[in-house]
This record gives structure tokens, sequence and C-alpha cells, in this order.
């Protein structure tokens, strides 16, 4: 399925969000994103934090999808959903 | 900086600023003899501190103790940090939040707090703090909820609270917890003292562990449940955090730097202070940090088990205490030559009468 597909649809989907308490941020001393929430750190990788910046209650899963699909060619909708889910786990992000 | 041991910067310091608590809990596990407050650090070092850690990579901050409201300085120290850019976390009792402190802690910079409870009820929770503590507890969760903050409810479990596993997770909830610890006590410090007091019956750890897999299931997306283990019981010991020296700072009221809360129990340790070295001299270059750091220092039990890299031989601290010997093998280990120590603590006849924890002064 392609970002196209999943946006066929009249209903823009759930808007993934940073939850409250946590935040995205650099570190200067690793050269690298972090993603600072009660528990400790997490490093993420590059799409994830293409992913979290754009998890702002504003943009619909397929939107991030459409988005990060310009940027990232191997990157599947399914694959985005399966990270925001696991972020969601972590309590790094929920769904509005 | 690099490290022969191969250490890499640390990511979170837990900054205990004062030992002074209004609670007496009997399972507090900071040290028996607690520093005074004309031993403290005054707030320009603890500033300094602050920026040491965050410029050797420190991106979170605990701000704790004792309890950390009694310091004055709390709000600016606060600010400092994040300032710096670090997360900060708040660990309290919550006896001495007010709306207006709370505010005063918000608008500095504040990102979480983490409040201890004692008990599911006044009467339980009162008994074991000491002190008309368990109504302050509701009163913190209701103003950090409104402040918008996430909250997460700490509990310590032992013999006399573990009854209750289930009305504290409804407690939680009720007080609007994101996420709840329900941590089986460890022994150090005033609580190694009452540990025969505090420790559970098999059949209560048998319990508890339906009540908590049951909870999991049901508030998931709901409230966030972390369940630590007894580790008696256990074949396996609990992991050293990440490793010795590998993640955490800890520094004591009086400036003395852990590479966890409960090192000072170690008296053969070399603990330096942030008086007289930089936090990243102590970090990379003190024999305390750098001791128990990689496995040469490992007992031939743990060199050899595949194991060593999730656990690291268990608890330093624990080796120590229950055996003298820091590098041996954590005795709850079923590997351990000394598990025997373990097994004998087990079987003993369980004293009552716990005993309080004296204030500091
Ligand atoms: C020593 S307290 C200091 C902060 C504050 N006075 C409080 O109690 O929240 C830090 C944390 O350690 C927990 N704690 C205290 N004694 C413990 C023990 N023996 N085993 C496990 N956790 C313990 C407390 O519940 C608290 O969450
Ligand atoms: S565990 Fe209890 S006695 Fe110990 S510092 Fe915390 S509130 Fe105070
Ligand atoms: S022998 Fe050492 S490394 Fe192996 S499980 Fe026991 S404590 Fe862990």
């Amino acid at each position: 399925m392609t970002a196209e597909a999943l946006s066929g649809t009249a209903s823009p989907g759930p808007r993934p969000r940073i939850r409250r308490g946590v935040r995205l941020s650099y570190d200067k001393v690793r050269n690298t994103p972090v993603v600072l929430h009660p528990e400790g750190v997490l490093i993420p990788n590059p799409t994830a934090t293409a992913v979290l910046e754009l998890c702002d209650g504003e943009h619909s899963l397929t939107e991030i999808a459409r988005l990060l699909a310009d940027r990232y060619d191997a990157v599947q909708p399914e694959q985005i959903r399966s990270l925001l889910d696991r972020l969601a786990d972590k309590q790094v992000v929920e769904w509005t | 900086m690099t490290n022969p041991k191969g250490a890499v910067p640390p990511l979170s310091l837990t900054a205990e600023l004062t030992h002074r608590c209004p609670l007496h809990c009997g399972y507090c596990s900071n040290p028996i003899e607690l520093l005074t407050r004309d031993q403290e650090l005054d707030t320009a070092t603890w500033r300094e501190v602050l920026t040491q850690a965050h410029d050797i990579g420190v991106l979170q901050v605990h701000f704790s103790g004792g309890e950390p409201l009694g310091r004055k300085d709390l709000a600016e120290l606060i600010e400092h940090t994040a300032g710096l850019g670090a997360y900060v976390n708040l660990v309290t009792s919550g006896l001495g939040l007010t709306e207006a402190r709370l505010q005063s802690l918000v608008d500095a910079g504040l990102n979480h707090v983490q409040l201890s409870v004692q008990g599911a009820d006044a009467a339980i929770g009162d008994r074991i703090a000491g002190t008309r503590a368990h109504h302050h507890k509701i009163i913190a969760a209701d103003l950090v909820r409104r402040a918008g903050l996430p909250l997460s409810v700490n509990v310590v479990l032992h013999r006399e609270n573990h009854h209750q596993v289930a009305a504290l997770i409804d407690f939680a909830e009720e007080l609007g917890a994101d996420r709840l610890e329900l941590a089986n006590t460890q022994y150090y410090g005033w609580a190694l003292r009452n540990r025969s007091q505090l420790m559970p019956t098999a059949d209560q750890l048998a319990a508890a562990e339906l009540i908590v897999q049951d909870a999991l299931v049901r508030l998931k997306g709901k409230m966030q449940i972390v369940y630590v283990i007894a580790d008696y019981p256990e074949k396996f010991p609990k992991p050293c955090t990440y490793g010795w020296g590998a993640r955490q700072i800890t520094v004591a009221p009086d400036g003395t730097v852990m590479p966890c809360p409960a090192a000072s129990a170690i008296s053969t340790l070399q603990l330096e202070n942030v008086r007289e070295r930089s936090l990243g001299e102590i970090w990379y270059d003190s024999s305390s940090f750098n001791a128990y750091r990689g496995d040469d220092w490992m007992s031939d039990t743990c060199r050899s088990c595949d194991r060593r890299e999730l656990d690291f031989g268990g608890c330093r601290c624990q080796a120590f205490l229950l055996t003298g010997d820091a590098a041996a093998t954590d005795p709850v280990c079923h590997k351990s030559p000394d598990r025997g120590v373990v097994d004998l603590i087990l079987a003993e006849p369980r004293r009552t009468g716990l005993v309080m924890r004296s204030p500091s002064r």
C-alpha cells in the first residue's frame, strides 16, 4: 500500500502527538537527536526523528506518511504506523 | 576525554539535594548516618555541578533527597538545569508542595514529578511514613495534574503493605498517575536494618504477581505499571543498572560523587567529591567509577558466564553488604558460592516491629 492509497479516505485518520512531558531535542555532546522522557533518554534513528518532528497533533498519520515518502523512498506507511505504535507503548506519543 | 575502560558520556544525574526529610519511612534506602544541613553543598556549588554534568553529556536530572522541597533554592536549581537544556524530574514525598511552590517550579522548567506513596489509605500510609503524610499525596497529585505535568507514583512494597497491591494500583489510578512503579524494597541503608521486618512472605509475592499481571493488561495505554521484583528469592540477580559507571551519576548532599545511590555502603570504595575534583575527571578517571567497569574485575564465575552482559554480575553494593567483597558475584545468583547467605536470610523467622527512620538535623 502507498501513502496515496492510505490518503484516499474521507477521514484524515488519527493524529499522533508527542506527549506532554516528552521532548525532542538535540544533544551536542553526542551529536544526535534525543528524546527526553520521564523514564530516560531515547536516541531515535533518522526516520524516527523525522516522524517525531511531525507528531504535533496537526498532521495525521496519512499526512506524515505522505510527507516522508517524498524524503525517504524506502519508508512504508505500515512501518510508520508500527513505529508510532511502539512510541505510543513507550508513552512517547499519543493518538489524538 | 577517553577512558581505558571504554566509558561513554553519562546520561543522567541524581542530585540528592538534602538528606533532611519530614517522613520516617522504615524502608528508606538512604544511609543510616544522614548528612546534616551544614554539610550540604551551597547553591553556587550545585549550579556548578549541574553545569559540569551537562558539559559531559547529562541529559536528565533527578532532584531527590531526602526531601528536595526542603531546599529553598530548588526553583533556582531547576531553572539553571532547564536552561542548560536538560530534562528535570522531581522525586518527592509531596510534603511541602503547595500550589504556589509548584507553580514556581513549573515556571522554572520542571518536566515531571515522581511522587512516593506509602500506602493505599491514610491508616497504613501514615503509619509507614511515621507522620501524617497520606493526605499530602492526594493534594500533591492533584496539583501536579492541574499544572499539566506528567505524574509517576512510586510505591515501595514490603510486608506491611504488600497485601494492598490491588488497592495501591486503584489509588494510583485515582491520583491520575501516568505511571506507577511498584518496587519491592531493596535492602540498603536504613532498609537493611529492617530487612527481617520488611521482607514479604512468599505468599504475598505470589499474590502480587497475579494482581500486577492482570493490571498490566487491564490498564495498558492508560497507566503504565513497572513492577520491580524482590530479588532474594530469584535465581538470577538484578542487573547493576546499565552497568557500573555506564550511564548514571549520583551526587550526595555533601558533594560525594557515586556510581549509584547505594554506593556509599561500599566502604572499600574511594569516593571523591565535587568540591575537590570536576565531575568529568571523576566520571572518567576516578578509581571508584573505574572499579567495576568492563569485566576484568569479575570473579571467574561471572567472567565465564553468558549473562554477564545482561546483569554485569549483579549489584556491587549487595555483593559488598552480604559478602564483604564488592567484586564478588551477587550472592542472589544461584551460581554464587555465597548463595547460602541469601537462602539463610530467606529461611530465618521474620521479626516484627519496623524501626522508624531517624531524622536528619
Ligand atoms: C530515597 S527517596 C527520596 C525522595 C523522597 N523523599 C521520596 O521518598 O520520594 C527516592 C526514591 O527511592 C524510593 N525508595 C526509598 N527506599 C527504597 C528502598 N529501600 N527500595 C527501593 N526504593 C526505595 C522512594 O520511594 C523514592 O521513590
Ligand atoms: S524514602 Fe521516606 S524517609 Fe526516605 S527520603 Fe524518601 S520520604 Fe524520606
Ligand atoms: S554468574 Fe555472574 S554474570 Fe552469570 S548470572 Fe550469575 S551474577 Fe550474572
